[in-house]
């Protein structure tokens, strides 16, 4: 369990801009990232909207080169790979997109989307690829028969879990999730969630989810990089983070979930301001223009991300603050309310343990 | 390993039952009338350019001295040129000619001009660079003075007139090719090829080309009309088809000459063009809808 299978060590990647008469532009979207994702976990990274997230997902996957540092998977460092190495690769690292609704071909029917990959690295003979193209539809809950269907004929529901039969046809070790329930509504995200963890725990894969959204990633993550500008900021196991965040971005961020219980937790401040402007951002602590908490040095000590007990942070001040959490329960539920979740976690049991005939 | 049930996961969210989709594309260019009647009449013409040896038509290059200029009568249906030549026979005999030079020229044009365009937009880079240049030294001269110039530098004969015409169509279809290829590589399906591990052949043959094919080919059945007027402009400088051999297009640049006199002379070729190109157009479209698997 505490092998790791995909590591990031001093990832960077920076985006220049020429301009003719002017200094070029440089943005660091990613920027000196170390991670190391376990097998059989999954690991959330979150931040928010232009903090380098999606940068990041596209450099684990080798979808992306790094100006400097490297991503290493189970040990092997992918920075000398041919791209013939790089796409043998692909059959193991895999990635479920954010919009259903551009991430599949138009132009190619559900059964050729999903026996593509097979196809791609030459796995079984065209019946035996037909065959497993319907089971994944199977599992994703669809039926073997809309192979036959293009795309435009599903909902975006729907077309995600054919994104995920895609991703998962080849067994692949790790997938990463780029926001993959952000663009679909709320009632569909629950659907998709659910399948994926059935199949991660089917198949046994590690999953590394890129997300914004704290309720997702609560529901699901064993660990969370919390990244800000670029860089993570804190790392902790999901239950620890949740209940007891030690930066104060991720304080801030967990004050930013709406909880919908009156008088469940009394207002607090939440971040004010944009994220600073990542071509030029702030010396010293990257947050510290936004921070509650900042002291003199924030402003001119660049806080390096250290060890604290199991988690990482990178604030000078973690051991002293006590930050406000969301404790996994607010208060014991109404007898009712008890009952109805009682019946729906059964109903979880029985439709997620895979053990219906 | 057993399924997720559908209806655990998703109650009531299955799509309707519709019928199954296969290659549907030749039966729904049969249920588009507007496609038939297009067929029909590209069906048509290029039957007769084939079959004009065997038609009951004097030859294009026989005068009737004793009926120069005539208004369409029995004799001759259409009416004669002013070499008293049958205006019929040569619409027959010159539909080859119009046809080839609109098919084969646009062919050709399709056939550089879009690897080269996919090619620049795909890899971008310094090989974008190079095409583009050479792409835009191309569009600044007009279209016909290019394809003069090309006509001229390879010799007067249709074949070179249409290579000329090819060539210097070209650089729309590159253009055209390298600005869809780009919004194509901006959407994630593209990605996803990578992402699988798709190499750039297979890339470019399963999600690139299938997904620029529409504007391209309204495009080149747009260009068809623009290749056989060009051919009569190669023709009437002596760089196309060449006399007495008759063309649509040349037919039309000696008629004009005689507009009040003998309008006939005009009217058949002209008619024939255009009922051409609207059918090249309409069996384009048709085409175009027929292999969009969005559009049932």
């Amino acid at each position: 369990m505490n092998e790791v299978v995909l590591e990031a060590v001093g990832l960077e990647k920076r985006f220049t801009r020429k301009r003719l008469f002017a200094p070029d532009t440089v943005v660091r979207a990613v920027n000196g990232v170390d991670l190391a994702v376990r097998r059989g976990e999954t690991y959330a990274i979150v931040g928010e909207s232009g903090c380098g997230k999606s940068t990041m997902a596209r450099l684990l996957l080798t979808l992306m080169k790094p100006s400097d540092g490297t991503v290493l998977y189970e040990g092997r460092d992918t920075a000398g790979m041919s791209e013939r190495e790089l796409r043998a690769l692909r059959r193991d690292l895999q990635v479920i997109f954010q919009d259903p609704f551009s991430s599949l071909n138009p132009q190619m029917s559900v059964g050729a989307l999903i026996e593509e990959p097979l196809r791609v690295h030459g796995i079984g003979t065209a019946k035996e690829r037909r065959a497993k193209a319907a089971e994944m539809l199977a599992r994703v809950g669809l039926r073997p028969e809309h192979a036959d269907r293009y795309p435009h004929e599903f909902s975006g529901g729907q077309r995600q879990r054919i994104g995920i039969a895609r991703a998962l046809v080849t067994g692949p070790q790790v997938v990463i999730g780029d926001e993959p329930v952000s663009a679909l509504d709320v009632s569909i995200q629950a659907q998709v969630i659910n399948i994926l963890a059935a199949l991660k725990a089917e198949m046994g894969l590690t999953l590394v989810l890129i997300a914004h959204d704290l309720a997702v990633i609560r529901h699901m993550a064993d660990r969370v990089a919390v990244m800000y500008l670029g860089e993570v900021i804190e790392e902790a196991p999901a239950d620890d983070l949740f209940a007891r965040p030690a930066h104060p971005y991720t304080a801030a961020l967990m004050a930013a979930i709406p909880i919908p219980e009156i008088g469940a937790r009394p207002p607090a401040a939440t971040l004010e301001g944009e994220p600073p402007n990542p071509v030029a951002p702030p010396p010293g602590c990257r947050f510290h223009p936004r921070c509650p908490h900042a002291r003199e040095n924030c402003r001119t000590d660049r806080p390096a991300l250290r060890p604290l007990g199991d988690r990482r942070v990178a604030c000078h001040y973690a051991e002293e603050l006590t930050l406000p959490g969301i404790a996994t329960e607010t208060r014991p539920r109404a007898p009712g309310v008890a009952r109805r979740f009682a019946l729906l976690d059964a109903r979880t049991k029985e439709t997620d343990g895979g053990e219906r005939p | 390993m057993t399924a997720v049930d559908p209806a655990a996961v998703a109650p009531g969210l299955d799509a309707p039952d519709l019928p199954p989709r296969r290659s549907r594309v030749w039966a729904k260019l049969r249920r588009n009338p507007a496609a038939i009647a297009g067929g029909g009449i590209v069906l048509f013409f290029a039957a007769v350019a084939v079959l004009a040896p065997v038609l009951p038509v004097p030859g294009p290059a026989e005068a009737d001295w004793s009926a120069v200029r005539a208004a369409p009568s029995a004799a001759h249906p259409l009416g004669t040129d002013e070499l008293g030549r049958d205006v019929l026979a040569r619409m027959v005999w010159g539909a080859q000619a119009s046809l080839l030079a609109g098919v084969v020229s646009v062919a050709i044009a399709l056939l550089l001009g879009v690897p080269l365009g996919v090619l620049a937009g795909y890899r971008r880079g310094w090989i974008d660079a190079v095409i583009s240049r050479f792409t835009e030294a191309l569009l600044a001269a007009p279209f016909l003075i290019l394809a003069i110039a090309f006509a001229a530098f390879l010799g007067p004969s249709l074949t070179n007139a249409m290579i000329a015409i090819g060539l210097s169509a070209m650089p729309l279809f590159v253009r055209l090719a390298r600005g869809q290829t780009m919004a194509v590589m901006t959407e994630d399906y593209v990605e996803s090829a990578r992402a699988i591990g798709v190499g750039h052949l297979a890339t470019v043959g399963r999600y690139v080309l299938p997904n620029i094919v529409p504007p391209l080919l309204v495009q080149a059945t747009l260009t068809i009309a623009t290749a056989i007027i060009a051919e009569a402009s190669l023709s009437f400088l002596g760089l196309g088809q060449q006399p007495p051999a008759p063309s649509w297009g040349s037919m039309l640049n000696v008629a004009k000459n005689y507009l009040e006199v003998a309008p006939w002379m005009a009217l058949w070729p002209g008619i024939a063009i255009f009922l051409v190109v609207l059918g090249f157009n309409l069996l384009g479209d048709g085409l175009r809808d027929a292999l969009d698997p969005r559009d049932l």
